[in-house]
Protein backbone atom coordinates (compact mmCIF):
# COMPACT_ATOMS: atom_id res chain seq x y z
CA UNK A 1 0.00 0.00 0.00
CA UNK A 2 2.74 2.72 1.04
CA UNK A 3 4.23 3.50 -2.21
CA UNK A 4 6.06 6.44 -3.23
CA UNK A 5 3.81 9.21 -4.43
CA UNK A 6 6.82 11.46 -5.49
CA UNK A 7 6.04 14.59 -3.14
CA UNK A 8 9.45 15.45 -2.63
CA UNK A 9 12.65 14.96 -3.46
CA UNK A 10 14.68 11.90 -2.25
CA UNK A 11 18.18 11.87 -2.94
CA UNK A 12 19.41 15.75 -4.57
CA UNK A 13 21.73 14.51 -7.07
CA UNK A 14 24.28 18.02 -7.54
CA UNK A 15 25.95 19.00 -10.77
CA UNK A 16 27.25 22.18 -11.97
CA UNK A 17 25.67 25.53 -11.50
CA UNK A 18 23.75 26.10 -14.70
CA UNK A 19 24.38 29.52 -16.50
CA UNK A 20 21.57 29.85 -18.40
CA UNK A 21 20.57 29.74 -21.98
CA UNK A 22 22.13 32.78 -23.71
CA UNK A 23 20.31 36.22 -24.37
CA UNK A 24 19.83 37.46 -27.20
CA UNK A 25 20.90 40.78 -28.42
CA UNK A 26 22.92 43.41 -26.11
CA UNK A 27 22.29 43.46 -21.83
CA UNK A 28 23.35 46.60 -20.23
CA UNK A 29 23.88 44.43 -16.58
CA UNK A 30 23.16 40.81 -17.93
CA UNK A 31 23.05 38.33 -15.21
CA UNK A 32 24.71 38.94 -11.69
CA UNK A 33 24.61 37.34 -8.65
CA UNK A 34 26.70 34.64 -7.07
CA UNK A 35 24.30 31.42 -7.86
CA UNK A 36 24.31 28.79 -4.65
CA UNK A 37 22.11 25.68 -3.86
CA UNK A 38 19.56 25.12 -1.28
CA UNK A 39 18.99 21.82 0.10
CA UNK A 40 15.50 22.90 0.92
CA UNK A 41 14.16 24.06 -2.28
CA UNK A 42 15.86 21.07 -3.33
CA UNK A 43 13.65 19.04 -1.37
CA UNK A 44 10.75 20.62 -3.20
CA UNK A 45 11.67 21.83 -7.01
CA UNK A 46 14.98 23.03 -8.01
CA UNK A 47 18.06 23.44 -5.43
CA UNK A 48 19.83 25.65 -7.50
CA UNK A 49 19.33 30.01 -6.53
CA UNK A 50 20.21 32.48 -9.09
CA UNK A 51 21.62 33.78 -11.09
CA UNK A 52 19.48 36.73 -11.79
CA UNK A 53 18.90 39.58 -14.63
CA UNK A 54 18.64 42.64 -13.04
CA UNK A 55 19.08 45.16 -15.86
CA UNK A 56 18.10 48.68 -16.00
CA UNK A 57 14.23 48.58 -16.08
CA UNK A 58 14.51 45.45 -13.36
CA UNK A 59 16.60 48.08 -11.09
CA UNK A 60 14.22 50.72 -11.89
CA UNK A 61 10.67 48.65 -11.06
CA UNK A 62 12.45 47.74 -7.63
CA UNK A 63 12.94 51.09 -6.78
CA UNK A 64 9.86 52.46 -7.50
CA UNK A 65 8.29 49.83 -5.65
CA UNK A 66 10.47 50.30 -2.66
CA UNK A 67 9.45 53.83 -2.81
CA UNK A 68 5.91 52.83 -2.87
CA UNK A 69 6.48 50.76 -0.22
CA UNK A 70 8.70 53.08 1.96
CA UNK A 71 5.83 56.02 1.93
CA UNK A 72 2.73 53.44 2.30
CA UNK A 73 5.19 52.27 5.63
CA UNK A 74 6.28 55.71 6.49
CA UNK A 75 2.60 56.98 6.95
CA UNK A 76 1.51 54.07 8.37
CA UNK A 77 4.18 54.84 11.26
CA UNK A 78 2.99 58.31 11.22
CA UNK A 79 -0.42 57.47 11.98
CA UNK A 80 0.75 55.76 15.37
CA UNK A 81 3.24 59.01 16.47
CA UNK A 82 6.37 57.01 15.21
CA UNK A 83 6.05 54.60 18.18
CA UNK A 84 7.73 51.83 17.31
CA UNK A 85 6.00 49.03 19.39
CA UNK A 86 2.75 50.60 18.61
CA UNK A 87 3.72 50.24 14.61
CA UNK A 88 3.73 46.76 14.87
CA UNK A 89 0.97 46.15 17.39
CA UNK A 90 -1.52 48.11 15.10
CA UNK A 91 0.33 47.58 11.78
CA UNK A 92 -2.74 45.02 10.47
CA UNK A 93 -5.24 47.68 11.20
CA UNK A 94 -3.30 50.44 9.76
CA UNK A 95 -3.97 52.59 6.25
CA UNK A 96 -2.73 54.62 4.02
CA UNK A 97 -6.23 55.78 2.65
CA UNK A 98 -6.77 58.07 -0.38
CA UNK A 99 -8.30 61.45 -0.15
CA UNK A 100 -11.94 62.33 1.06
CA UNK A 101 -14.41 62.49 -1.50
CA UNK A 102 -14.93 66.68 -1.81
CA UNK A 103 -11.08 66.55 -3.20
CA UNK A 104 -12.85 64.60 -5.90
CA UNK A 105 -9.76 64.00 -8.81
CA UNK A 106 -7.96 67.41 -7.45
CA UNK A 107 -4.31 66.82 -6.02
CA UNK A 108 -4.80 67.30 -2.07
CA UNK A 109 -2.37 68.31 0.79
CA UNK A 110 0.44 65.38 1.54
CA UNK A 111 -1.34 64.31 4.48
CA UNK A 112 -5.05 64.23 3.08
CA UNK A 113 -4.21 61.97 0.23
CA UNK A 114 -1.24 63.32 -1.36
CA UNK A 115 0.72 60.37 -0.26
CA UNK A 116 -1.89 57.98 -1.08
CA UNK A 117 -1.88 59.26 -4.46
CA UNK A 118 2.41 59.15 -4.46
CA UNK A 119 2.41 55.95 -3.29
CA UNK A 120 -0.34 54.76 -6.09
CA UNK A 121 2.13 56.54 -8.74
CA UNK A 122 4.97 54.58 -7.65
CA UNK A 123 3.70 51.28 -7.27
CA UNK A 124 1.63 51.80 -10.73
CA UNK A 125 5.18 53.01 -12.54
CA UNK A 126 6.89 49.98 -10.76
CA UNK A 127 4.31 47.46 -12.26
CA UNK A 128 4.51 48.84 -15.29
CA UNK A 129 8.33 48.34 -15.53
CA UNK A 130 8.01 44.92 -14.12
CA UNK A 131 5.38 44.44 -17.35
CA UNK A 132 8.75 45.90 -19.53
CA UNK A 133 10.82 43.20 -18.23
CA UNK A 134 8.43 40.15 -18.12
CA UNK A 135 8.03 41.05 -22.15
CA UNK A 136 12.05 41.54 -22.74
CA UNK A 137 12.96 39.06 -20.41
CA UNK A 138 10.46 36.23 -22.79
CA UNK A 139 11.75 38.08 -25.74
CA UNK A 140 15.87 37.86 -25.00
CA UNK A 141 15.29 34.17 -24.57
CA UNK A 142 13.19 33.35 -27.92
CA UNK A 143 10.15 32.80 -25.98
CA UNK A 144 6.10 33.77 -26.27
CA UNK A 145 5.07 36.20 -24.76
CA UNK A 146 1.98 35.04 -23.02
CA UNK A 147 3.10 35.79 -19.55
CA UNK A 148 3.23 39.30 -20.16
CA UNK A 149 -0.33 39.51 -21.38
CA UNK A 150 -1.18 37.10 -18.47
CA UNK A 151 0.08 39.75 -15.83
CA UNK A 152 -1.71 42.39 -18.07
CA UNK A 153 -5.10 40.73 -16.95
CA UNK A 154 -3.96 41.24 -13.53
CA UNK A 155 -2.90 45.00 -14.31
CA UNK A 156 -6.37 45.38 -15.69
CA UNK A 157 -7.74 44.85 -12.45
CA UNK A 158 -5.32 46.52 -10.05
CA UNK A 159 -6.29 49.73 -12.61
CA UNK A 160 -9.59 49.49 -12.58
CA UNK A 161 -9.70 49.55 -8.52
CA UNK A 162 -7.09 51.72 -8.12
CA UNK A 163 -7.47 54.27 -11.12
CA UNK A 164 -10.29 54.08 -13.98
CA UNK A 165 -13.13 53.61 -11.54
CA UNK A 166 -12.13 56.33 -9.50
CA UNK A 167 -11.49 58.45 -12.84
CA UNK A 168 -15.11 57.47 -14.30
CA UNK A 169 -16.57 57.71 -10.39
CA UNK A 170 -15.22 61.60 -10.28
CA UNK A 171 -13.37 61.08 -6.99
CA UNK A 172 -9.80 59.25 -5.49
CA UNK A 173 -12.07 58.68 -2.59
CA UNK A 174 -14.09 55.53 -4.76
CA UNK A 175 -10.26 53.94 -4.95
CA UNK A 176 -8.80 50.91 -2.23
CA UNK A 177 -6.74 52.30 0.55
CA UNK A 178 -3.22 50.34 1.61
CA UNK A 179 -3.33 48.41 4.57
CA UNK A 180 -4.35 44.61 5.46
CA UNK A 181 -7.30 45.20 7.56
CA UNK A 182 -8.33 48.36 5.84
CA UNK A 183 -8.58 46.61 2.26
CA UNK A 184 -10.73 44.03 3.48
CA UNK A 185 -13.24 46.74 5.62
CA UNK A 186 -13.09 48.80 1.74
CA UNK A 187 -14.38 45.54 -0.05
CA UNK A 188 -16.81 44.87 2.66
CA UNK A 189 -18.12 48.16 2.45
CA UNK A 190 -17.97 48.45 -1.25
CA UNK A 191 -20.25 45.13 -1.59
CA UNK A 192 -22.98 46.47 0.78
CA UNK A 193 -22.65 50.17 -0.59
CA UNK A 194 -23.83 48.74 -4.15
CA UNK A 195 -26.86 45.99 -2.71
CA UNK A 196 -24.03 43.29 -2.28
CA UNK A 197 -21.89 42.24 -4.76
CA UNK A 198 -22.94 38.43 -5.09
CA UNK A 199 -25.81 39.61 -7.57
CA UNK A 200 -23.13 40.76 -9.94
CA UNK A 201 -22.95 38.39 -12.35
CA UNK A 202 -19.20 39.57 -13.37
CA UNK A 203 -18.53 38.41 -9.76
CA UNK A 204 -20.15 35.49 -10.00
CA UNK A 205 -17.64 35.01 -13.14
CA UNK A 206 -14.10 35.90 -11.71
CA UNK A 207 -15.29 33.91 -8.49
CA UNK A 208 -15.82 30.53 -11.09
CA UNK A 209 -12.32 31.01 -12.89
CA UNK A 210 -11.06 31.46 -9.37
CA UNK A 211 -12.63 28.44 -8.50
CA UNK A 212 -11.84 26.76 -11.88
CA UNK A 213 -8.15 27.80 -11.46
CA UNK A 214 -7.94 25.84 -8.50
CA UNK A 215 -9.57 22.76 -9.69
CA UNK A 216 -7.55 22.90 -12.92
CA UNK A 217 -4.16 23.29 -10.91
CA UNK A 218 -5.13 20.38 -8.67
CA UNK A 219 -6.66 18.76 -11.74
CA UNK A 220 -3.68 18.95 -13.82
CA UNK A 221 -0.90 18.82 -10.97
CA UNK A 222 -2.22 15.44 -9.79
CA UNK A 223 -2.29 14.07 -13.11
CA UNK A 224 1.57 14.88 -13.77
CA UNK A 225 2.52 13.64 -10.26
CA UNK A 226 0.76 10.48 -10.32
CA UNK A 227 2.48 9.93 -13.93
CA UNK A 228 6.08 11.10 -12.86
CA UNK A 229 6.92 7.98 -12.63
CA UNK A 230 6.86 8.09 -16.70
CA UNK A 231 8.52 11.53 -17.23
CA UNK A 232 5.36 13.28 -17.17
CA UNK A 233 6.90 16.78 -15.83
CA UNK A 234 8.75 16.99 -19.55
CA UNK A 235 6.24 18.48 -20.78
CA UNK A 236 7.50 20.16 -23.58
CA UNK A 237 8.69 16.79 -24.97
CA UNK A 238 5.20 15.26 -24.22
CA UNK A 239 4.01 18.32 -26.23
CA UNK A 240 6.13 17.71 -29.59
CA UNK A 241 6.55 13.85 -29.05
CA UNK A 242 3.80 12.67 -26.86
CA UNK A 243 4.92 9.17 -24.54
CA UNK A 244 3.03 6.70 -22.00
CA UNK A 245 2.90 9.56 -19.59
CA UNK A 246 0.42 11.66 -21.05
CA UNK A 247 -1.67 8.74 -23.31
CA UNK A 248 -2.04 7.50 -19.07
CA UNK A 249 -2.77 10.71 -17.89
CA UNK A 250 -5.06 11.66 -20.57
CA UNK A 251 -6.56 8.60 -20.84
CA UNK A 252 -7.48 8.59 -16.51
CA UNK A 253 -9.85 11.71 -17.12
CA UNK A 254 -11.28 10.40 -20.97
CA UNK A 255 -12.25 7.54 -18.95
CA UNK A 256 -13.38 9.11 -15.58
CA UNK A 257 -15.58 12.11 -17.66
CA UNK A 258 -15.05 10.93 -20.76
CA UNK A 259 -12.66 13.59 -21.99
CA UNK A 260 -8.80 14.56 -21.78
CA UNK A 261 -7.02 17.36 -22.43
CA UNK A 262 -3.83 17.23 -24.61
CA UNK A 263 -0.34 18.15 -23.54
CA UNK A 264 -0.06 21.22 -24.42
CA UNK A 265 -4.29 22.59 -24.78
CA UNK A 266 -4.30 21.76 -20.73
CA UNK A 267 -2.18 25.19 -20.62
CA UNK A 268 -4.49 26.70 -22.44
CA UNK A 269 -7.18 25.94 -20.45
CA UNK A 270 -5.24 26.86 -17.46
CA UNK A 271 -3.95 30.13 -19.47
CA UNK A 272 -7.69 31.26 -20.01
CA UNK A 273 -8.93 29.85 -16.22
CA UNK A 274 -6.33 32.28 -14.64
CA UNK A 275 -6.57 34.95 -16.81
CA UNK A 276 -10.28 35.49 -17.25
CA UNK A 277 -10.10 35.70 -13.36
CA UNK A 278 -8.92 38.80 -12.63
CA UNK A 279 -10.30 39.94 -16.53
CA UNK A 280 -14.20 39.29 -15.84
CA UNK A 281 -13.66 40.67 -11.68
CA UNK A 282 -12.14 44.05 -13.48
CA UNK A 283 -15.02 44.67 -15.44
CA UNK A 284 -17.72 43.33 -12.62
CA UNK A 285 -15.99 46.66 -10.71
CA UNK A 286 -15.86 49.10 -13.26
CA UNK A 287 -19.71 48.26 -13.67
CA UNK A 288 -20.33 49.08 -10.17
CA UNK A 289 -21.16 52.53 -9.36
CA UNK A 290 -20.38 54.09 -12.87
CA UNK A 291 -23.08 51.34 -14.72
CA UNK A 292 -25.03 49.66 -12.15
CA UNK A 293 -25.99 51.20 -8.83
CA UNK A 294 -27.59 48.15 -6.73
CA UNK A 295 -27.05 44.37 -8.17
CA UNK A 296 -29.63 43.01 -5.57
CA UNK A 297 -32.12 45.59 -7.29
CA UNK A 298 -30.61 44.80 -10.95
CA UNK A 299 -30.79 40.92 -10.09
CA UNK A 300 -34.68 41.71 -9.02
CA UNK A 301 -35.33 43.44 -12.47
CA UNK A 302 -33.69 40.81 -14.44
CA UNK A 303 -35.78 37.66 -12.75
CA UNK A 304 -32.65 36.58 -11.04
CA UNK A 305 -33.64 36.89 -7.54
CA UNK A 306 -37.08 37.04 -6.04
CA UNK A 307 -37.99 40.20 -4.15
CA UNK A 308 -37.96 39.33 -0.86
CA UNK A 309 -41.03 40.14 1.87
CA UNK A 310 -40.95 43.40 3.37
CA UNK A 311 -40.02 42.21 7.30
CA UNK A 312 -38.52 45.74 8.73
CA UNK A 313 -40.51 49.01 8.57
CA UNK A 314 -39.33 51.89 5.59
CA UNK A 315 -36.31 53.05 5.92
CA UNK A 316 -35.24 56.73 4.85
CA UNK A 317 -32.23 56.91 3.33
CA UNK A 318 -29.84 59.20 5.50
CA UNK A 319 -28.28 60.48 2.20
CA UNK A 320 -31.83 62.60 1.53
CA UNK A 321 -31.93 64.02 5.30
CA UNK A 322 -31.04 67.90 5.83
CA UNK A 323 -27.52 67.83 6.97
CA UNK A 324 -26.47 64.84 5.37
CA UNK A 325 -22.85 65.36 3.51
CA UNK A 326 -23.33 66.26 -0.39
CA UNK B 1 -14.96 7.76 -31.89
CA UNK B 2 -14.99 5.06 -28.72
CA UNK B 3 -11.27 4.58 -28.79
CA UNK B 4 -8.40 6.95 -29.21
CA UNK B 5 -5.40 5.67 -31.60
CA UNK B 6 -3.20 4.17 -28.58
CA UNK B 7 -6.13 3.72 -25.91
CA UNK B 8 -6.60 0.26 -26.71
CA UNK B 9 -3.26 -1.17 -25.58
CA UNK B 10 -4.37 0.64 -22.31
CA UNK B 11 -7.50 -1.36 -21.88
CA UNK B 12 -6.60 -4.09 -19.63
CA UNK B 13 -8.58 -5.81 -17.02
CA UNK B 14 -8.13 -5.71 -13.53
CA UNK B 15 -7.17 -3.37 -11.12
CA UNK B 16 -10.70 -3.30 -9.18
CA UNK B 17 -11.10 -2.92 -5.94
CA UNK B 18 -14.62 -4.55 -5.49
CA UNK B 19 -16.53 -6.67 -8.13
CA UNK B 20 -13.70 -8.49 -9.69
CA UNK B 21 -14.17 -8.62 -13.78
CA UNK B 22 -18.02 -8.16 -12.98
CA UNK B 23 -18.17 -4.24 -13.71
CA UNK B 24 -14.77 -4.21 -15.37
CA UNK B 25 -15.70 -2.57 -18.76
CA UNK B 26 -16.07 0.43 -20.81
CA UNK B 27 -18.92 2.35 -22.10
CA UNK B 28 -17.79 4.42 -24.78
CA UNK B 29 -15.13 6.69 -23.21
CA UNK B 30 -16.40 5.69 -20.05
CA UNK B 31 -14.72 3.23 -17.47
CA UNK B 32 -17.37 1.66 -15.29
CA UNK B 33 -16.55 -0.41 -12.37
CA UNK B 34 -18.23 -0.76 -9.20
CA UNK B 35 -18.18 2.58 -8.24
CA UNK B 36 -19.24 3.82 -11.84
CA UNK B 37 -22.90 2.07 -11.75
CA UNK B 38 -22.80 3.02 -7.96
CA UNK B 39 -22.17 6.61 -8.73
CA UNK B 40 -24.89 6.41 -11.61
CA UNK B 41 -27.37 5.13 -8.98
CA UNK B 42 -26.79 8.18 -6.39
CA UNK B 43 -26.04 10.65 -9.43
CA UNK B 44 -29.37 9.85 -10.94
CA UNK B 45 -31.54 9.84 -8.44
CA UNK B 46 -30.41 12.81 -6.57
CA UNK B 47 -30.73 14.38 -10.00
CA UNK B 48 -34.41 13.43 -9.57
CA UNK B 49 -34.90 14.18 -6.12
CA UNK B 50 -33.52 18.11 -6.92
CA UNK B 51 -36.13 17.93 -10.09
CA UNK B 52 -38.84 17.15 -7.49
CA UNK B 53 -38.05 19.60 -5.25
CA UNK B 54 -37.91 22.04 -8.04
CA UNK B 55 -41.71 20.81 -9.14
CA UNK B 56 -42.56 21.44 -5.48
CA UNK B 57 -40.72 24.99 -5.26
CA UNK B 58 -43.32 26.76 -7.87
CA UNK B 59 -40.37 27.92 -9.80
CA UNK B 60 -38.64 26.85 -12.79
CA UNK B 61 -35.99 29.93 -13.40
CA UNK B 62 -33.01 28.19 -13.18
CA UNK B 63 -31.17 30.84 -10.78
CA UNK B 64 -33.99 30.77 -8.27
CA UNK B 65 -34.59 27.12 -8.18
CA UNK B 66 -34.34 26.11 -4.31
CA UNK B 67 -34.59 23.27 -2.44
CA UNK B 68 -33.87 24.08 1.16
CA UNK B 69 -31.86 22.20 4.33
CA UNK B 70 -35.14 21.37 7.22
CA UNK B 71 -35.69 23.94 9.60
CA UNK B 72 -33.36 24.39 12.96
CA UNK B 73 -36.38 23.09 15.17
CA UNK B 74 -35.89 19.80 13.70
CA UNK B 75 -32.58 19.35 15.11
CA UNK B 76 -30.28 16.26 13.90
CA UNK B 77 -33.32 14.53 13.30
CA UNK B 78 -35.50 13.12 10.07
CA UNK B 79 -37.28 16.03 8.68
CA UNK B 80 -40.73 14.99 6.62
CA UNK B 81 -39.91 14.64 2.64
CA UNK B 82 -41.21 18.24 1.93
CA UNK B 83 -40.03 20.03 5.01
CA UNK B 84 -36.11 19.54 4.16
CA UNK B 85 -36.47 15.99 4.25
CA UNK B 86 -35.63 16.15 0.26
CA UNK B 87 -32.21 18.16 1.37
CA UNK B 88 -31.02 15.30 3.75
CA UNK B 89 -32.07 12.77 1.03
CA UNK B 90 -29.81 14.68 -1.54
CA UNK B 91 -26.86 15.17 0.77
CA UNK B 92 -26.64 11.81 1.21
CA UNK B 93 -27.26 11.25 -2.63
CA UNK B 94 -24.66 14.05 -3.18
CA UNK B 95 -22.02 12.34 -0.74
CA UNK B 96 -22.57 8.90 -2.30
CA UNK B 97 -22.00 10.05 -5.53
CA UNK B 98 -18.48 12.16 -4.95
CA UNK B 99 -17.04 9.24 -2.88
CA UNK B 100 -17.95 6.92 -5.54
CA UNK B 101 -16.37 9.23 -8.10
CA UNK B 102 -13.47 9.20 -6.24
CA UNK B 103 -13.25 5.43 -5.44
CA UNK B 104 -13.56 5.14 -9.46
CA UNK B 105 -10.51 7.64 -9.82
CA UNK B 106 -8.82 5.03 -7.62
CA UNK B 107 -9.79 2.05 -9.61
CA UNK B 108 -8.87 4.01 -12.82
CA UNK B 109 -5.42 4.98 -11.05
CA UNK B 110 -4.96 1.73 -10.50
CA UNK B 111 -5.59 -0.09 -14.04
CA UNK B 112 -3.11 3.22 -15.44
CA UNK B 113 -0.05 2.39 -12.89
CA UNK B 114 -0.90 5.65 -11.44
CA UNK B 115 -0.21 7.81 -8.07
CA UNK B 116 -3.51 8.37 -6.04
CA UNK B 117 -2.97 11.94 -6.35
CA UNK B 118 -6.34 12.72 -8.02
CA UNK B 119 -8.59 11.07 -5.99
CA UNK B 120 -6.31 12.64 -2.65
CA UNK B 121 -6.56 15.85 -4.43
CA UNK B 122 -10.82 15.22 -5.09
CA UNK B 123 -11.36 13.72 -1.25
CA UNK B 124 -10.13 17.56 -0.18
CA UNK B 125 -13.03 19.19 -2.00
CA UNK B 126 -15.06 16.26 -0.31
CA UNK B 127 -13.93 17.01 2.98
CA UNK B 128 -14.91 20.90 2.31
CA UNK B 129 -18.26 20.45 0.96
CA UNK B 130 -19.08 17.89 3.98
CA UNK B 131 -17.67 19.93 6.35
CA UNK B 132 -20.58 22.55 5.08
CA UNK B 133 -23.49 20.20 4.92
CA UNK B 134 -22.46 17.79 7.47
CA UNK B 135 -19.55 18.77 9.96
CA UNK B 136 -20.81 21.58 11.03
CA UNK B 137 -24.04 21.08 11.25
CA UNK B 138 -23.92 18.22 13.50
CA UNK B 139 -21.26 20.75 15.62
CA UNK B 140 -24.57 22.85 15.26
CA UNK B 141 -27.11 20.78 16.23
CA UNK B 142 -29.06 20.85 13.52
CA UNK B 143 -29.13 19.97 9.29
CA UNK B 144 -30.94 23.33 9.20
CA UNK B 145 -26.73 24.92 9.27
CA UNK B 146 -26.48 23.40 6.00
CA UNK B 147 -26.41 25.57 3.03
CA UNK B 148 -29.50 25.31 0.57
CA UNK B 149 -29.38 24.13 -2.46
CA UNK B 150 -29.50 26.65 -5.35
CA UNK B 151 -28.07 29.17 -7.71
CA UNK B 152 -28.75 31.86 -6.03
CA UNK B 153 -29.69 31.15 -2.76
CA UNK B 154 -26.75 29.61 -1.89
CA UNK B 155 -24.96 32.66 -2.68
CA UNK B 156 -27.64 34.19 0.03
CA UNK B 157 -26.69 31.88 2.10
CA UNK B 158 -22.53 32.53 2.32
CA UNK B 159 -23.79 36.61 2.66
CA UNK B 160 -25.64 35.95 5.37
CA UNK B 161 -23.99 33.82 7.18
CA UNK B 162 -20.70 35.79 6.79
CA UNK B 163 -22.62 38.83 7.90
CA UNK B 164 -23.57 36.63 11.11
CA UNK B 165 -19.94 36.67 12.19
CA UNK B 166 -20.46 40.89 11.52
CA UNK B 167 -17.15 40.48 8.51
CA UNK B 168 -16.22 37.05 7.68
CA UNK B 169 -13.05 38.78 6.15
CA UNK B 170 -11.12 39.20 9.38
CA UNK B 171 -11.99 35.39 10.10
CA UNK B 172 -7.52 33.95 9.76
CA UNK B 173 -8.41 30.32 8.36
CA UNK B 174 -10.97 32.84 5.65
CA UNK B 175 -7.89 34.79 5.23
CA UNK B 176 -5.72 31.72 4.68
CA UNK B 177 -8.00 30.08 2.54
CA UNK B 178 -8.47 33.54 -0.03
CA UNK B 179 -4.45 33.74 -0.05
CA UNK B 180 -4.12 30.27 -1.21
CA UNK B 181 -7.00 30.77 -3.88
CA UNK B 182 -5.29 33.77 -5.56
CA UNK B 183 -1.70 32.30 -5.20
CA UNK B 184 -3.16 29.10 -7.16
CA UNK B 185 -4.75 31.34 -9.60
CA UNK B 186 -1.32 32.92 -10.40
CA UNK B 187 0.54 29.66 -10.03
CA UNK B 188 -1.46 28.20 -12.85
CA UNK B 189 -1.46 31.69 -14.86
CA UNK B 190 2.69 31.31 -14.54
CA UNK B 191 2.63 28.16 -15.70
CA UNK B 192 0.45 27.75 -18.30
CA UNK B 193 2.05 30.81 -20.08
CA UNK B 194 5.56 29.82 -19.37
CA UNK B 195 5.09 26.17 -21.08
CA UNK B 196 2.85 28.06 -23.80
CA UNK B 197 5.88 30.78 -24.26
CA UNK B 198 8.63 28.20 -24.33
CA UNK B 199 6.16 25.95 -26.89
CA UNK B 200 5.00 28.45 -28.95
CA UNK B 201 8.17 30.95 -29.60
CA UNK B 202 6.39 32.78 -32.61
CA UNK B 203 6.86 32.74 -36.35
CA UNK B 204 10.25 31.35 -37.24
CA UNK B 205 11.58 30.71 -34.15
CA UNK B 206 12.57 26.97 -32.54
CA UNK B 207 10.38 25.49 -29.92
CA UNK B 208 11.96 26.13 -26.58
CA UNK B 209 13.18 23.68 -23.76
CA UNK B 210 12.59 23.35 -19.73
CA UNK B 211 16.13 24.80 -20.10
CA UNK B 212 14.73 28.20 -21.60
CA UNK B 213 11.85 27.79 -18.87
CA UNK B 214 14.39 27.77 -15.89
CA UNK B 215 16.39 30.35 -17.32
CA UNK B 216 13.41 32.51 -17.59
CA UNK B 217 12.24 32.56 -13.96
CA UNK B 218 15.86 32.63 -13.21
CA UNK B 219 16.78 35.81 -14.72
CA UNK B 220 12.82 37.50 -13.41
CA UNK B 221 12.96 36.93 -9.86
CA UNK B 222 16.10 34.90 -9.18
CA UNK B 223 14.75 31.17 -8.72
CA UNK B 224 12.84 28.68 -11.05
CA UNK B 225 11.64 25.37 -8.94
CA UNK B 226 11.49 23.22 -12.48
CA UNK B 227 9.23 21.43 -14.07
CA UNK B 228 8.24 18.67 -11.17
CA UNK B 229 8.50 21.21 -8.52
CA UNK B 230 5.96 23.41 -10.30
CA UNK B 231 3.44 20.34 -9.73
CA UNK B 232 4.21 19.98 -6.20
CA UNK B 233 3.46 23.35 -5.53
CA UNK B 234 0.58 23.73 -7.67
CA UNK B 235 -1.22 20.87 -5.56
CA UNK B 236 -0.02 22.04 -2.37
CA UNK B 237 -1.47 25.81 -2.86
CA UNK B 238 -4.73 24.14 -4.62
CA UNK B 239 -5.68 21.53 -1.90
CA UNK B 240 -4.45 23.75 0.97
CA UNK B 241 -7.04 26.22 -0.54
CA UNK B 242 -9.53 23.77 -0.34
CA UNK B 243 -8.38 22.60 3.11
CA UNK B 244 -8.70 26.16 5.05
CA UNK B 245 -12.09 27.01 2.97
CA UNK B 246 -13.37 23.58 5.21
CA UNK B 247 -11.44 24.99 8.17
CA UNK B 248 -12.58 28.37 8.25
CA UNK B 249 -16.08 27.46 8.34
CA UNK B 250 -15.92 24.24 10.89
CA UNK B 251 -14.42 27.37 13.13
CA UNK B 252 -17.09 29.46 12.32
CA UNK B 253 -19.71 28.67 14.97
CA UNK B 254 -19.23 25.94 17.06
CA UNK B 255 -15.91 27.24 18.12
CA UNK B 256 -15.85 31.42 17.95
CA UNK B 257 -19.48 32.41 17.93
CA UNK B 258 -19.02 36.16 18.57
CA UNK B 259 -17.87 38.62 15.29
CA UNK B 260 -14.57 37.61 13.51
CA UNK B 261 -12.55 41.35 13.81
CA UNK B 262 -12.79 40.55 17.47
CA UNK B 263 -11.04 37.54 17.18
CA UNK B 264 -7.58 39.78 16.54
CA UNK B 265 -8.33 40.64 20.21
CA UNK B 266 -5.52 38.32 21.34
CA UNK B 267 -2.91 39.69 19.40
CA UNK B 268 -3.59 43.78 20.76
CA UNK B 269 -3.70 41.92 24.10
CA UNK B 270 0.02 40.39 23.67
CA UNK B 271 1.72 40.59 27.17
CA UNK B 272 4.80 42.07 25.08
CA UNK B 273 3.06 45.39 25.05
CA UNK B 274 0.08 45.21 27.14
Amino acid sequence: MAEYQNIFTRIQVRGPIYAGTPLEGNAAYGRGGVPTFNHLFGRLGDAQVGPIYLGTIGLAALICGFVAFEIIGLNMWASVGWDPVQFVRQLPWLALEPPAPSYGLHFPPLAQGGWWLMAGFFLTVSIMLWWIRIYRRARALGLGTHTAWAFAAAIWLYLVLGFIRPLLMGSWAEAVPFGIFPHLDWTAAFSLRYGNLFYNPFHMLSIVFLYGSTLLFAMHAATILATSRFGAERELEQISDRGTAFERGGLFWRWTMGFCASAESIHRWAWWFAVLCPLTGGIGILLTGTVVDNWYLWGTHHGLVPSYPQTWGTVVDPATLPGAPK
Amino acid sequence: MAMLSFEGKYRVRGGTLVGGDLFDFWVGPFYVGFFGVTTIFFSLLGTALILYGAALGHVWNIWRINIAPPDISYGLGFAPIKDGGLWQAITICAIGAFSSWALRQVEISRKLGMGYHVPFAFSVAIFAYVALVVIRPVLMGAWGYGFPYGILSHLDWVSNTGYQYLHFHYNPAHMLAVSFFFTTTLALSLHGSLVLSAANPGPGEMMKTAEHENTFFRDIIGYSIGTLGIHRLGLFLALSAGFWSAVCIIISGPFWTAGWPAWWGWWLNLPIWK
